[in-house]
C-alpha cells in the first residue's frame, strides 16, 4: 500500500535490485507517536509565540491527517482553533515523466497572507517533495514565513532544506522506506517502521 | 548453331489436360518431349523442377505497369520483372495510364517498351475516349494493333447507352471482350471504403456494395440483348456473383475475374486506417469473401487477376481517404492461392492453376499466343515451375517491384516460383530474375 | 518503471472503459481546481512543448488545447494551414518529420479525414491527440461533455437517457460521445432523419427513433448536433425550415421536456435551425459551461500522455 504512495511520501528510490522489503524495526508505537505530536505543538505555540498567526498546511496524504493531529492539539492547550489548510504537489513536483505522479486530493489553503505557514508532511528525506510544496504554496498567497514540521527525518537530503519541528530523527539507508501509519489514514494502530531489503545471506541462499 | 534445349527436370506437369510426374524438354522455345526420365541432350540446360508443379505460365489480365505516366510508381521493365518473379508470363495492362491507350500510336509505343521485357505485356484499350464515358475510342484501329480487351478501368461507364453501342460494335472484332469496372460512379462518389459496419463504425464514407451489383445487372441486360462479350473485372460482392452465375446459366457471354485481395481479405482491416488496404471497388465483408471463394470453386468466377496497382509510397503515407486506391499483387498472387485456397480445400491445385492461367489467358485472346498451355509437344514453351510447399515470409522492402504497397506484407505464404520460362528461356531461374 | 499510462489518445477506446474514464473525470477535478486560482497555471509540463497541427479551422478547440498546454506551463506552438508550408504541397508525413525535428513532445491533430491522427502517430515519437478527425473520433468533446454531465447529475451517469439529435452520419462528436455515455451507463437514441444516421448500427449502444417528439419523453438530456449547411443538396434533407420544424428543439418542444431535462450542444450553434436561441441561453443549457470545461478537460489529458508517467529518461 504505501509502495504505491510514494509520491506522496518522499522522493524514495525504487528498491535496489527490485526486491521485496522486509520489515526491520519499529520506531514509534501509538503512545510515542501521541507524545511526538504534542511535543511538536508545544514547539510550534513556544517558537511564534502563540498560535493567533498560524496555519498549518498538510501535504497529502499523512501531513494532512498530522496537520489536523496538530491543529487539535495546540487547540487543547491554547484554546485557539488553527486554520488548517490542505496541499497537493503533484503538479510542482521535479520528477514527472520519470514516475507516474497523480493527484492525491483537492489543495485548499486559507489565505495566507502575512501569517505563518507551518507546512507539515511524514517524513522528509530528499527534500524535493519541500521544495515542490513551497511553489505551489506561494503561488497562492505571500505568507510572512513558512516553517516545516515534520514527524520523521531519515536524512539522505538533495537539496538545501531543514526541518524546524522533527518528531524524531532517522538515520537510515537509502535503499530502506520509513513506513508511517496514521490510523484515519491506514486503519489500525498508529506507528512507524523501517522496511529494507534481505540481508545479503538471505538473498543468496 | 542448333536451337537451344532447356530439359525441365523432375516435375509434376499440371495443365487442362490433368496432371502426370513428367519432364519436359523444350527446343527453341517449343515444347517438344514431355515424358518421364528424359536424358539431357549435350549442351542443353536443365532445370531443377524436384517437388516442384510444373504449369503452363501464369496470365494476369489485369495489371497497372504505369507506363506511361507514372514511371515513379511502375514501369513496364520493373512490372514485367515482378510479375515473371510471381510466376506470369504474360499480362493485360489496364490502359489508365497518362495518357491513356485510346490511340493507335500510344498504344503501339506501350507495346513497343514491352517487347523485351521479362514477360509477354499486352494492353487493353480504352472503351471511350480519354476514359470520359462519352464517345467510343477507336476500338478498331486498336484491334488491329492486336488490342482484345477494351475497359475504362479505374472508372466505371456509366452511361447506359455508350456501353450498348460499345457491345454492339464490338460485335464486328471477332474476340474482343468489354471489360468493366462495375462500380456506379453516383453511388460511389466521395467514398473511400466498403459501405458498411465498418465504415460507419470509422466515419470513412463509404462505397456500397450496390454500385457494383447494379451495374453489373445492368451490363448483363446489354450484354444479352446484344449479344456481346463481358467481363466483369475484379469483382467483389455475392450479389454480383449471384448475377453472373444466372446469367451464365442462361448462356449470357459473361466471364469474371476476382483479385487475391477480395478473396481473402476484409474490410475490417480499414480499422487500422492505412491505406495500404484501399482499394477499388473496396474490401468487403466476409460475407462477400465467403461467397467470392463458392464463384471460384464452382466457376462462376473464371480468373484470378490482381489488378496489380503500385503506387509510389510518399502517395500512401498519407490519411487514408487521400491516398490512392490500389494494391501490389503479382509477386504474392500464386503463394496466396495456394495458401488461402488450394490449402484449406477451396479449390485444386488445378482449379487454382486454371483461375491464373489458362482460364484467364482464353479471356484475354492470349491463348492465340501460346499462353495457358497445355504443355504439349508443339506448343510455345511458356512455363511457371514453383515449389508448393516452400514457405516464405512476403518482404515489401525487397518485392520486385518499384513500389512497397503490398497488404500481404509479413505474411507467410507457401509456394514460391523457382523457375518461369517464356518461350523457353528463363526469366526466372532458381528464383532470381534474369532479366 | 511505468510506461505512460496513455502514449495517444486517438479514440474514447484508448481511455480503457468506464475506470479509465473516470480516472479521467477525476483527475479533471483537480484542473478544475487549479483554474480557479488567482494564478491558475502549474509548472507541471514545464520543459515540455506541444504543437497543434490544424488541418481545419476551428479557433475555439485549438484555443482550448493551447490554453490548457500554457496552463500547465508547456510552451506551445501553432501549426495552421493556412499560414503553412502545407499551401506550399507539403505532405502531412513531412510535416510531421519537419516539426517532430524541432523537439516536441505532443502533436494535437485536426484533421479532416477519418484516421489522420493514427497516422501521424504511427510516424512520430510524440504522444498525438486527436482534437477532432473528419467524421471519425473528436475524444476530447465526450470527455467534456461527460464532465460537464457529471458535474450536475454525478457522480454516476447510470441510467441517464441521452438522445443525441441531429446529423449522427456525419459527426465524430457522435461517434465518440455514443461510446464514452455508453461506458458511463446512460442509454443513448440517436434521433434524425434515416438520411443522417450511419448506414449500419452495428454493434452500436444506441438505439434510433426518426420522430424527436416521441424520444424527448422522459428524456434526461438533449444534445444537438450541429447541422452543416452545406449538407443541403445532397438530397440529405430537403430544406432547413423542414429539418427545424422536425428535428429542432424548439421553444415549444423544449417546453415540453421535463424540468431537469438538460439540454448540450458542442457548438458552434446554429440558432434557429437545430436549437432555437432562447432554449440554448435557458437555464437547461449547458452549452456555455461545456466550453468552461474544454480548458480542464484538455489539460487533464495532457497531463496524463505528457506528465504523471512519462518514459524514463
Amino acid at each position: 500500500m504505501h509502495a504505491s504512495d510514494a509520491a506522496a511520501n518522499e522522493h524514495a528510490p525504487a528498491t535496489p535490485g527490485g526486491g521485496h522489503l522486509f520489515f526491520r524495526a519499529g520506531v514509534f508505537d501509538p503512545a510515542d507517536l501521541r507524545r511526538a505530536v504534542t511535543r511538536i505543538a508545544h514547539e510550534i505555540v513556544e517558537r511564534n509565540h502563540g498560535a493567533a498567526d498560524l496555519v498549518l498546511v498538510g501535504l497529502y496524504t499523512r501531513g494532512v491527517a498530522l496537520a489536523r493531529r496538530l491543529a487539535a492539539a495546540i487547540e487543547s492547550f491554547e484554546g485557539i482553533a488553527v486554520p488548517i489548510g490542505t496541499l497537493d504537489v503533484a503538479f510542482y513536483r521535479d520528477d514527472i515523466g520519470l514516475r507516474p505522479v497523480q493527484p492525491l486530493g483537492p489543495t485548499e489553503v486559507p489565505d495566507v497572507a502575512g501569517r505563518v505557514v507551518v507546512l507539515v508532511d511524514d517524513v522528509l528525506y530528499t527534500g524535493r517533495t519541500v521544495r515542490s510544496a513551497l511553489d505551489a504554496l506561494l503561488e497562492l498567497g505571500r505568507p510572512r514565513a513558512v516553517q516545516l514540521a515534520v514527524l520523521v527525518d531519515r536524512g539522505h537530503r538533495e537539496l538545501p532544506v531543514r526541518a524546524d519541528y522533527v518528531g524524531k530523527n532517522l538515520p537510515t539507508k537509502a535503499a530502506e522506506d520509513v513506513r508511517v501509519h496514521l490510523s484515519e489514514v491506514d486503519g489500525g494502530d498508529d506507528r512507524v517502521e523501517i522496511w529494507g531489503p534481505a540481508e545479503e545471506a538471505k538473498r543468496d541462499a | 548453331m542448333a536451337d537451344p534445349q532447356v530439359l525441365v527436370r523432375g516435375g509434376r506437369v499440371i495443365d487442362a489436360t490433368g496432371e502426370r510426374v513428367a519432364d519436359v524438354r523444350i527446343v527453341g522455345g517449343v515444347v517438344t518431349e514431355v515424358a518421364p526420365s528424359l536424358a539431357p541432350e549435350a549442351g542443353s540446360l536443365v532445370l531443377d523442377a524436384e517437388g516442384c508443379v510444373v504449369a503452363p505460365g501464369l496470365v494476369d489480365i489485369q495489371v497497372h505497369f504505369r507506363e506511361p505516366g507514372r514511371e515513379d510508381a511502375e514501369t513496364i521493365e520493373t512490372g514485367a520483372r515482378a510479375a515473371a518473379k510471381g510466376g506470369f508470363t504474360a499480362v493485360v495492362c489496364m490502359p489508365n495510364t497518362d495518357p491513356p491507350l485510346d490511340d493507335a500510336a500510344v498504344v503501339q509505343a506501350v507495346l513497343e517498351r514491352g517487347r523485351y521485357a521479362a514477360c509477354d505485356v499486352r494492353v487493353a484499350g480504352c472503351i471511350t475516349k480519354g476514359r470520359r464515358g462519352e464517345e467510343l475510342a477507336p476500338l478498331g484501329e486498336l484491334y488491329d494493333r492486336g488490342v482484345r480487351v477494351f475497359t475504362d478501368d479505374g472508372d466505371c461507364v456509366a452511361d447506359a447507352l455508350v456501353m450498348r453501342r460499345a457491345f454492339e460494335y464490338a460485335l464486328a472484332l471477332p474476340g474482343a471482350v468489354l471489360s468493366q469496372h462495375a462500380e456506379d460512379p453516383s453511388l460511389v462518389a466521395g467514398g473511400h471504403m466498403n459501405e458498411g459496419e465498418w465504415s460507419a463504425r470509422l466515419g470513412i464514407p463509404g462505397r456500397p456494395a450496390e454500385a457494383e451489383i447494379s451495374i453489373v445487372a445492368r451490363d448483363l441486360t446489354l450484354a444479352r440483348v446484344t449479344g456481346g462479350r463481358y467481363h466483369v473485372l475484379h469483382l467483389s460482392t455475392a450479389g454480383a456473383a449471384a448475377l453472373v452465375r444466372a446469367a451464365k446459366a442462361e448462356g449470357v457471354r459473361v466471364t469474371a475475374e476476382c483479385t487475391p485481395q477480395h478473396v481473402v481479405l476484409t474490410d475490417a482491416l480499414c480499422a487500422s486506417f492505412d491505406p495500404v488496404f484501399k482499394m477499388n471497388p473496396p474490401l468487403r465483408t466476409a460475407a462477400d469473401v465467403d461467397a467470392l471463394k463458392a464463384a471460384l470453386a464452382d466457376g462462376t468466377i473464371d480468373a484470378i487477376a490482381t489488378d496489380h496497382a503500385p503506387h509510389a509510397p510518399e502517395t500512401k503515407e498519407v490519411p487514408f481517404e487521400e491516398a490512392p486506391p490500389g494494391m501490389l499483387g503479382v509477386e504474392t498472387a500464386l503463394g496466396v492461392a495456394i495458401t488461402q485456397l488450394v490449402e484449406p480445400g477451396v479449390l485444386s491445385m488445378q482449379q487454382a492453376l486454371a483461375a491464373l492461367s489458362w482460364k484467364p489467358a482464353r479471356i484475354a485472346g492470349l491463348d492465340a499466343a501460346g499462353h495457358g498451355g497445355p504443355i504439349e509437344p508443339g506448343h510455345a514453351a511458356h512455363l511457371c515451375v514453383f515449389d508448393p510447399n516452400e514457405r516464405w515470409v512476403v518482404d515489401a522492402s525487397r518485392l520486385a517491384s518499384k513500389s512497397r504497397n503490398s497488404p500481404f506484407d509479413g505474411w507467410k505464404l507457401a509456394g514460391r516460383v523457382r523457375h518461369t520460362l517464356l518461350r523457353g528461356v528463363p526469366m526466372v531461374r532458381d528464383g532470381e530474375a534474369q532479366r | 518503471m511505468p510506461e505512460p499510462a496513455l502514449k495517444h489518445l486517438l479514440s474514447v477506446d484508448d481511455l480503457g472503459g468506464r475506470a479509465g474514464i473516470e480516472a479521467m473525470l477525476d483527475l479533471t477535478d483537480s484542473f478544475v481546481e487549479v483554474l480557479a486560482r488567482d494564478i491558475p497555471k502549474v509548472p507541471a509540463l514545464r520543459g515540455k512543448t506541444v504543437v497543434s497541427l490544424f488541418y481545419e479551422e476551428s479557433t475555439r478547440t485549438r484555443l482550448s488545447f493551447e490554453t490548457a498546454a500554457k496552463r500547465l506551463s508547456a510552451d506551445t506552438m501553432t501549426f495552421s494551414v493556412s499560414t503553412s508550408s502545407v499551401k506550399k504541397g507539403e505532405s502531412l508525413l513531412d510535416t510531421v518529420h519537419t516539426i517532430e525535428a524541432m523537439g516536441i513532445d505532443g502533436i494535437v491533430v485536426r484533421h479532416p479525414c477519418a484516421g489522420a491522427p493514427h497516422r501521424v502517430a504511427s510516424w512520430s515519437q510524440a504522444s498525438v491527440v486527436n482534437a477532432g478527425d473528419g467524421r471519425h473520433e473528436h475524444p476530447t468533446q465526450a470527455l467534456l461533455d461527460a464532465f460537464t454531465l457529471r458535474r450536475h447529475r454525478g457522480p454516476s451517469l447510470d441510467g441517464c437517457r441521452i438522445a443525441i439529435v441531429g446529423d449522427v452520419k456525419h459527426s465524430r462528436v457522435a461517434r465518440s460521445n455514443v461510446k464514452l455515455f455508453d461506458a458511463l451507463g446512460c442509454e443513448v437514441t440517436f434521433v434524425g432523419p434515416p438520411t443522417l444516421m450511419p448506414e449500419r448500427l452495428d454493434g452500436w449502444p444506441a438505439t434510433v427513433s426518426y420522430d424527436l417528439d416521441d424520444a424527448l419523453v422522459d428524456i434526461d438530456v438533449v444534445y444537438l448536433l450541429r447541422i452543416q449547411r452545406e449538407r443541403i443538396g445532397q438530397a440529405l434533407f430537403p430544406s432547413v425550415r423542414e429539418y427545424a420544424a422536425r428535428y429542432g428543439l424548439t421553444s415549444e418542444r423544449a417546453s415540453r421536456l421535463k424540468p431537469d431535462t438538460l439540454v448540450m450542444h458542442p457548438g458552434p450553434l446554429n440558432r434557429g435551425v437545430e436549437i432555437a436561441a432562447d432554449v440554448a441561453d435557458s437555464t437547461r443549457s449547458l452549452i456555455t459551461e461545456q466550453v468552461a470545461n474544454g480548458v480542464a478537460v484538455r489539460m487533464a489529458v495532457l497531463w496524463s500522455l505528457l506528465g504523471s508517467g512519462g518514459p524514463v529518461i
